[in-house]
């Protein structure tokens, strides 16, 4: 296993280092006039010289190269061109509550994807089977920004059952910054009020960004589960007298699990994706709202410091993925 | 594919009640994608300020938007834009990704290594972000749509070229045709990319409701099509602001991307199915 662990992280810090190089050509060497995009089309060339003395863009490309690496190396993310401050604290500020929105996601897509999942497996080709594939098909199909706006649409502005966009209404004051994570943050600060006001506020975009997980964790979770079934051990099982529902969740389920951690890895990243439209539409104030405003006002240090955070979070996950799943299976350490 | 004609798979798309409803929505789609100019009601760049935001009734049977635009052309519109977007980031990453994937598996050794952990890489990303980033170093329009998502989508079908393409490279008739003394270029794209095109072609239809989408969501953020072009994804950004008062102006651009991405979700999977008869 340990051997296993090694080859595993030294692969992970190549494909970082590509991650790396990858964003240097997509930030530094694809625009064809970043300073221009910065200082706007009146700014006089003097300004731009300069401009680009600063940044380094006069050097060679393989000097920027090296200074864009060691930089990056030592966790030196730079200055942000809209927020005018260090990148890496603005992603500090910003990642806890798209890490709180992602959970609640996942949670909610866990406990519908699974149950959907199981009963669909359970009674093959009945009603409950065509219902939940045809729910799971329209799920994958709906652009998660056009779910949003149609629950805010129904929830709050007609219904007025739930909160509209944002964490806290407007006149509540946050509670003071501990961890970072709001609630936590309310927890800790007691302050009970906040933090049911902020509960109310996650349910929206927790289901939105929720749903197309759900969808995705209930179909494997039916093929998973409909392979399993067909063991001989299940049927020595039903013939041993067992109940139908023990059998189907000590024996069967248990078994079913690993394609469904698996997919829970992926899902991590694609929530990511997926917060990122999720925030805009409820003006939630997480890392993808701060990546669609930086990247859309060409704000080139934060794109660098947002798609590499992103990519290591992806790569870190995999790597979790990856380290239980060959715990749980022998087989793959040796491949 | 081993084993399966085209007709068979027409046969089995065409007996599955749900793949031929995907069928039926993707082949109306693209039947109302070519003839929008023609049968579209009004123009789709025309304002009409004094009708702006129209709930729909018998003339504007989508309603009007912010400018008082008919919505109902301004979709129909969007129909081309839409597929055409997605059937050019097919082309373009399902070429470039066949020949990342086929010249893979031909070299081998080395060079298989190095480009199938280029692949990696670039499949490190998560896809929206990377997109996002070259479309924003880019500068937003339709065209860098297409490179934004071609820049990661190509690596699915790289691998998949590359997997059928090192089983066709066994067999004999390659052999044969190497000892005839047929070039490296003739042998890739003579013999070898025919039999290795049909996962491709298979993954491209699974793709093409995620493609879809993902060029729906840059437009929706901003970064893909500029006002006034009919993009649905742009739509339903602008009807945000009108969202409570006039829900019909984000709402039915916002249903014409889902009953398309439905459309090739339903046909991608009946073709899943038959590829893997463990899930029927």
């Amino acid at each position: 296993m340990l051997g296993y662990i090694v080859r595993r992280l030294g692969w992970m810090l190549l494909v970082l280092w590509g991650v790396m190089t990858i964003t240097f050509f997509v930030a530094r060497v694809i625009p064809a006039d970043p300073v221009g995009a910065i200082l706007g089309p009146q700014a006089p060339p003097e300004a731009i010289e300069l401009e680009k003395k600063r940044w380094g863009l006069d050097k060679p490309i393989y000097i920027q190269y090296a200074r864009y690496m060691s930089s990056l190396l030592r966790g030196d993310l730079g200055i942000s061109l809209r927020t005018r401050r260090p990148v890496l604290q603005d992603i500090a500020q910003f990642f806890p509550a798209t890490v709180e929105l992602a959970l609640a996601a996942l949670i909610i897509s866990l406990i519908f994807g699974i149950s959907v999942g199981v009963v669909s497996a359970v009674y093959p080709g009945r009603i409950v089977d065509h219902a939940s594939r045809v729910f799971a098909i329209v799920g994958l199909s709906m652009p998660a920004f056009w779910l949003g706006l149609l629950l805010l649409l129904g929830f709050y502005y007609k219904l007025q059952w739930l909160p509209g966009p944002g964490q806290l209404p407007y006149w509540m004051p946050r509670p003071p910054r501990v961890t970072g994570f709001l609630f936590l943050d309310a927890f800790i600060a007691r302050d009970w009020a906040a933090l049911v006001s902020y509960l109310k506020h996650l349910i929206l975009p927790a289901f939105t960004l929720g749903w197309i997980s759900t969808a995705a964790i209930a179909r494997i979770t039916r093929a998973s589960m409909l392979e399993v079934l067909r063991e001989e051990y299940i049927k020595t099982a039903r013939m041993k007298g067992l109940k139908e529902s023990r059998v189907v969740m000590r024996h069967a389920f248990k078994n079913a699990l690993l394609p469904i951690i698996t997919i829970i890895g992926i899902r991590l990243a694609s929530l990511l994706e997926g917060a990122v439209l999720t925030e805009t539409v409820f003006a939630w104030p997480g890392l993808g709202r701060y990546a669609t405003h930086s990247f859309l006002s060409i704000d080139f240090n934060a794109v660098v410091g947002v798609a590499v955070f992103t990519a290591f979070l992806y790569a870190f996950c995999n790597l979790v993925v990856d380290l239980f799943y060959a715990y749980l299976n022998p087989k793959i350490r040796y491949v | 594919m081993r084993g399966l004609t085209w007709r068979d798979v027409a046969r089995h798309l065409l007996k599955n009640p749900l793949s031929l409803t995907g069928l039926v929505i993707i082949l109306s789609l693209g039947i109302l994608a070519i003839l929008a100019p023609y049968i579209s009601p009004a123009d789709p760049y025309l304002t009409d300020p004094i009708n702006k935001l129209q709930p729909p009734d018998h003339k504007h049977l989508m309603g009007t938007d912010g400018l008082g635009r008919d919505i109902l052309s301004r979709v129909l519109h969007g129909t081309r834009i839409s597929l055409w977007i997605a059937f050019l980031i097919l082309l373009v990453a399902g070429t470039l990704g066949t020949v990342v994937g086929i010249v893979s598996a031909y070299l081998g050794g080395f060079w298989d290594n190095v480009l199938m952990r280029i692949t990696d890489v670039f499949m490190a990303f998560p896809q929206l972000i990377l997109a996002m980033a070259v479309a924003a170093a880019l500068g937003p329009s339709l065209t860098n749509v297409v490179l934004a998502i071609s820049f990661g989508a190509w690596t699915v079908f790289a691998r998949l070229a590359r997997s059928r393409a090192i089983a066709v490279r066994e067999e004999d008739f390659v052999e044969a045709a190497r000892a005839c003394g047929a070039s490296h270029l003739r042998l890739i794209f003579k013999h070898i990319l025919p039999l290795a095109l049909s996962p491709v072609i298979v993954q491209g239809t699974l793709s093409m409701g995620g493609i879809i989408l993902t060029a729906a969501g840059l437009g929706f953020l901003g970064f893909g099509a500029q006002p006034p072009t009919p993009e649905w994804g742009l739509m339903v950004s602008e009807g945000r602001n009108f969202m409570p008062q006039a829900w019909w102006v984000s709402t039915f651009p916002g249903l014409a991307i889902m009953i398309t991405v439905l459309g090739f979700n339903l046909l991608g999977d009946g073709i899943r199915d038959i590829l893997d008869p463990k899930t029927r």
